[in-house]
């Protein structure tokens, strides 16, 4: 095959793979956004402080499966702690006090992470390969590594999906967030639903931290670039819509891979800010926001 | 007739009274200055700049009610040009490559100003968090201009003979130009405190509170809400280019590595743990910057931690004391204090109106 | 890029001389007078050494480059234990300033101002350590054995207190493309770099010799970690050699991802890229099928100047594992240790080459004149003369064996940056002494 096409081939297909890894990270900051209207900044050091737990777990030679588990299952106290602690008692003030202190968290648990595991570089495993496949004399940059990765997500896209749409907790979220008075009034326990929220939020926060290590290289910092291209997939999805988070998060893993492959892996950064501000331009909402524009 | 000339008396009373707090600031400064050793004059120093992009944001985000993650990217705009107009043969006095520094990191500012004008809360958030880890990118690609990741040496502006002769006067010390650059920063401090004390009370500064707590009446009252927004983007970069200018002389280099979203981000905790909207908050958010990392850390080598832990140590005990301060005085230091007299004013039989808080 | 001795010893005197009149003024400022010693500078008592040096212990440049001090701290405790330099126990002080320049010049004001060291040693880093480097030769602070390969500090007549280390990028580009010429002319080489004086002087090193057979050349920025585009551009190119210059976590990812295209050239990675004791253990997770035990980095070309950890029946990997053993953590021996106490060695044979006059001057003096003679583990000696301050002058080009042992390829190689020849280094490789300690 043509080496242009194999390459045009290729980074087209590791941009997906970036991309489906960012909606993933994007996915759990719209989970929070939708519920308690605030970005979560400590999301990224959470799902760096359950990667540790997994890869620990299976330093002690748990099973696979075993440790992905337990790592989601603290993903998820740890969200609900988290919103009980520290944001609950912010609940009603000022936003941008929550988001300050959700930075507080996301330099003390990185911090944490550098005492309790040391700032070295360790090596995350995959359950299945990281070769890539051959297709005649074509190589695609695809591994069975990737294809967990796009399986994981969209389980738990559909996952989310259902949730929201088919069960009762998931349809009461939903309006609850929508108007948190009224659903008072209707006897709905919105506070136990915030707490919800976090911990489902950390849950897939904790997914989206183990697909970005796995066949890759964990330190506490890992997924510092994860945190900013995941809120800026989220705003171009619209912020409150799953759907928007994963179209954003593609469209940025594509975009990025591209400048990067045919321009200069140093301008990525400012392809992200112009794809987001053009993006916001034209609909100031983002893509798939749901509430309607504010006027302005 | 009457009511023109009292809104003068009035005016000249402002003007007045924020001549005499900049006058008061520019003399506690130097007293600081001079009964301090050398290393407390170099956190000064840094202090001065945290100082003038703090302010810049709590105007922006305290009076006008627009947040920014992006004032680091901002304050590098002003960095590289002073790093650049610094760096010939015969270099302009500082305070003119100040200026410049400052118009054109305001024109970056209105430019980033027309298109944050439209976005609210979190997505003016994303926007400028996204802008924070984009410019750097600019001055890694132009190698020729910038000098990519190495970045401009900057050389420090020699203290002239007027200020070695004045310091001799003053304390009898050689002027060292690390002093000097204190004396700029200071300076750079006072000046940026004099407009934001004024704008406060101008008539540009009662439409940005208005357009913050009720943009629909300010709308009706006449006032552009979107000519607003960016007019207070536009002064906020101008801060941030000030601040910038003073980064690059203190640091004495401009490179992509000192311009990380750290920077952004630090800048508004200074505004917020402060207390957001008050200048002497910003004072208090910046001298946390400076002061608390190599307390912490030196505390902690004193107790007997390696280097490697206390240099962890730091940033664990920052996150904790943001957490902290934001639930236990959800005002900010500032805000908090000013809570308190109040309340204390009111239990008082015949309490007098609250005051603002400065 | 010769430069005048005179001129470089003028200026170097006339910093010291303003930096003595000022102290001296301070000192009669505050009429007190040193704290004993033979000399006033500042960091020195009869019985201590005061040293410090700025790494990234936090944040994204933190693992790997974190340990070089852990490797100081070992040494210098080893020292002190047998002695110290001339009796007097040496204290080092690693700063952290997580690899942001702004953060490099608050904690060298705190060094040099607060705890007031005799010299700053070891300051890693080239973007964080360009923005202190005027202030110490403004102080008269010794600034001695940077940790980069940058050619910045090889700068007698601006900065006369300055000292660089480690050989250069671009001797070192030099010689692999020397390699690559003589023994792969056919071959079409894509270079692998970092967008940075790593990348830039690796290169132009390289294209003295091979400029015809490079086909395409790539760059990637430190902290974007996705070099997927970066890999199949070089494999569209057909490229069958690639050199990377880069660091070690980008070997590592250069691997993976060179393992998912299925790409498969011969790499050259240079010393910085190839500690193949960090890079081998994070890729042997992932190289499942492969022959057990066998190094996942077998048949990479790499270049040495010292001795590595991976080479435990040297003399003086032996020292460093002796040393370690008994004052390290307890982790294991890496080459960033290892190069933490190289750079240890050196330092105390220094100061015990300046001996009971101990000072700053003459610190810088022993550098300056007796240079090349300054022991260590390095193959060729230090470059350091009155009109030269640049590090390490050579290496040899070695190939990674399926053991994680390397193989020699070239022997001990002598050159210089510009159009300096190459030539095989015929001087003694020096051992360790008996004591482990210099001089002694």
């Amino acid at each position: 095959m043509n080496g242009d096409i194999q390459k045009l081939l290729n980074i087209l297909l590791n941009g997906l793979t970036q991309g489906i890894v960012i909606a993933a990270f994007a996915l759990a900051l719209v989970l929070i956004f939708r519920s308690t209207r605030i970005i979560n900044f400590a999301q990224g050091s959470q799902a760096m402080f359950t990667t540790y737990v997994a890869l620990t777990l299976l330093n002690r030679d748990f099973p696979y499966w075993a440790a992905f588990a337990i790592a989601l299952a603290a993903g998820f106290l740890i969200g609900a702690v988290l919103e009980r602690v520290v944001i609950r008692p912010l609940e009603g003030g000022m936003e941008l006090n929550i988001v300050i202190a959700t930075l507080g968290l996301y330099v003390a648990i990185q911090a944490l992470a550098a005492i309790l595991f040391g700032s070295d570089y360790q090596s995350f495993p995959s359950p299945v390969g990281v070769n890539g496949f051959q297709v005649g004399d074509t190589n695609l940059a695809l591994t069975p590594t990737s294809i967990f990765i796009l399986c994981t997500v969209g389980v738990v896209v559909v996952g989310l999906t259902l949730l929201f749409q088919k069960t009762q907790l998931g349809l009461t979220m939903r309006a609850a967030a929508f108007d948190g008075e009224v659903s008072r009034i209707l006897g709905v326990k919105v506070s136990h639903l915030l707490t919800f929220g976090w911990a489902l939020a950390g849950l897939v926060g904790a997914v989206a931290g183990i697909l970005v290590a796995s066949g890759q290289f964990i330190y506490p910092s890992y997924m510092e670039t994860l945190i900013v291209f995941g809120f800026i997939a989220a705003v171009i999805g619209g912020l409150d819509s799953p759907v928007g988070a994963v179209v954003g998060g593609l469209l940025l893993g594509l975009v990025n891979s591209l400048v990067s492959g045919y321009v200069a892996s140093g301008l990525v950064t400012l392809a992200a800010f112009v794809l987001l501000m053009v993006v916001l331009l034209l609909k100031p909402g983002g893509l798939f926001s749901s509430t309607k524009t504010r006027r302005v | 007739m009457s009511t023109d000339s009292t809104t003068k008396r009035l005016l000249d009373l402002n003007l007045t009274r924020n001549l005499l707090i900049s006058l008061a600031v520019l003399v506690a400064g130097m007293l600081l200055l001079e009964s301090t050793d050398r290393y407390t004059n170099t956190q000064l120093s840094s202090l001065t700049y945290y100082a003038i992009a703090a302010i810049g944001l709590t105007a922006l985000t305290g009076l006008n009610g627009q947040i920014s993650l992006g004032h680091g990217a901002l304050m590098a705009v002003g960095a590289y040009t002073t790093a650049l107009m610094l760096d010939t043969e015969t270099p302009l006095p500082f305070p003119v490559v100040a200026l410049v520094a400052v118009v054109v990191t305001s024109v970056v500012g209105f430019v980033v100003g027309i298109g944050a004008a439209r976005l609210h809360g979190p997505y003016l958030a994303g926007a400028t968090l996204a802008l924070a880890v984009a410019l750097p990118s600019v001055a890694l690609y132009f190698k020729g201009t910038f000098n990519g990741e190495v970045g401009l040496t900057v050389a420090s502006p020699r203290p002239p003979e007027w200020f070695v002769s004045f310091i001799d006067a003053v304390s009898g010390e050689f002027a060292t130009s690390s002093k000097y650059v204190a004396y700029l920063g200071l300076m750079c401090l006072v000046v940026a405190l004099f407009f934001a004390l004024n704008l406060r009370r101008s008539k540009i500064g009662r439409h940005w509170r208005a357009v913050r707590d009720q943009e629909v009446a300010a709308e009706i009252a006449g006032i552009n809400l979107g000519r607003t927004r960016v007019q207070a983007f536009v002064i906020s970069a101008a801060y941030a280019g000030l601040a910038g200018a003073v980064m690059a002389i203190v640091v004495r280099l401009a490179a992509p590595s000192a311009f990380t979203i750290v920077l952004s981000l630090s800048v508004l905790t200074a505004a917020v743990i402060g207390g957001l909207g008050s200048i002497t908050g910003a004072f208090i958010g910046a001298a946390v910057l400076v002061f608390l990392p190599p307390w912490v850390t030196s505390l902690s080598t004193g107790s007997g931690l390696s280097d490697t832990q206390a240099a962890q140590m730091s940033p664990l005990i920052y996150g904790i004391v943001l957490i902290l301060v934001m639930l236990l005085a959800p005002g900010g230091v500032m805000g908090t204090l000013s809570t308190a007299w109040r309340r204390a004013r009111l239990r008082r039989p015949n309490p007098a109106t609250p005051t603002q808080k400065g | 890029m010769a430069h005048q001795p005179t001129s470089a010893r003028r200026s170097r005197r006339l910093v010291l001389g303003a930096a003595l009149a000022a102290s001296a003024l301070v000192v009669a400022a505050c009429g007190g007078g040193g704290d004993g010693g033979d000399s006033n500078d500042p960091g020195l008592t009869e019985d201590s050494i005061k040293i410090g040096g700025h790494f990234p212990l936090t944040g994204v440049a933190a693992p790997g480059y974190s340990e070089i001090p852990l490797g100081h701290k070992a040494y210098y405790d080893f020292v002190n234990a047998n002695g110290g330099v001339s009796g007097r126990d040496i204290e080092f002080i690693a700063k952290d300033d997580g690899y942001n320049p702004a953060k490099t010049s608050e904690v060298v004001n705190e060094l040099v101002l607060k705890d007031e060291v005799f010299a700053i040693v070891a300051g890693l880093g080239t973007p964080t350590h360009q923005a202190v480097t005027n202030f110490l030769n403004a102080e008269g602070v010794p600034d001695l054995t940077v940790s980069s390969g940058s050619l910045l500090w090889d700068d007698p007549k601006e900065k006369p207190m300055t000292f660089g280390w480690q050989p250069d990028y671009e001797s070192e580009g030099k010689v692999i493309g020397q390699y690559i010429a003589e023994n792969l002319p056919d071959a079409k080489v894509g270079v692998f770099g970092q967008d940075d004086e790593l990348g830039e002087d690796g290169t132009r090193g390289l294209e003295q010799y091979i400029a015809d057979q490079i086909v395409s050349k790539v760059t990637y920025v430190p902290g974007n970690t996705d070099v997927g585009p970066q890999i199949a551009e070089l494999q569209k190119s057909g490229a069958d050699v690639v050199v990377g210059f880069n660091v070690p976590s980008y070997t590592a990812l250069s691997q993976l991802v060179s393992m998912k295209l299925n790409y498969k050239p011969t790499w050259f990675y240079t010393n910085v890229g190839s500690d193949s004791g960090l890079v081998g253990s994070l890729l042997e997770e992932f190289s499942k099928g492969a022959i057990k035990g066998s190094s996942p980095l077998a048949g990479v070309y790499t270049t040495t100047y010292m001795p590595q950890a991976s080479e435990p029946d040297n003399e003086w990997t032996k020292l460093w594992q002796k040393v370690w053993d008994e004052y390290g953590d307890g982790s294991p021996l890496t080459n960033y240790k290892v190069y933490g106490m190289s750079q240890a060695f050196t330092l105390v044979d220094a100061l015990n080459r300046a001996g009971d006059d101990l000072s700053r001057e003459s610190i810088v003096e022993t550098f300056e004149q007796d240079g090349s003679k300054l022991s260590g583990p390095n193959y060729v000696p230090f470059r350091y003369s009155e009109d030269r301050h640049a590090g390490i002058g050579g290496l040899k080009l070695v190939q990674i064996q399926a053991d994680g042992t390397t193989a020699d390829k070239t022997p001990v190689l002598q050159t210089d940056v510009g159009d300096a020849e190459i030539e095989e280094f015929t001087g003694d490789v020096g051992t360790p002494p008996e004591s482990g300690i210099p001089g002694s």
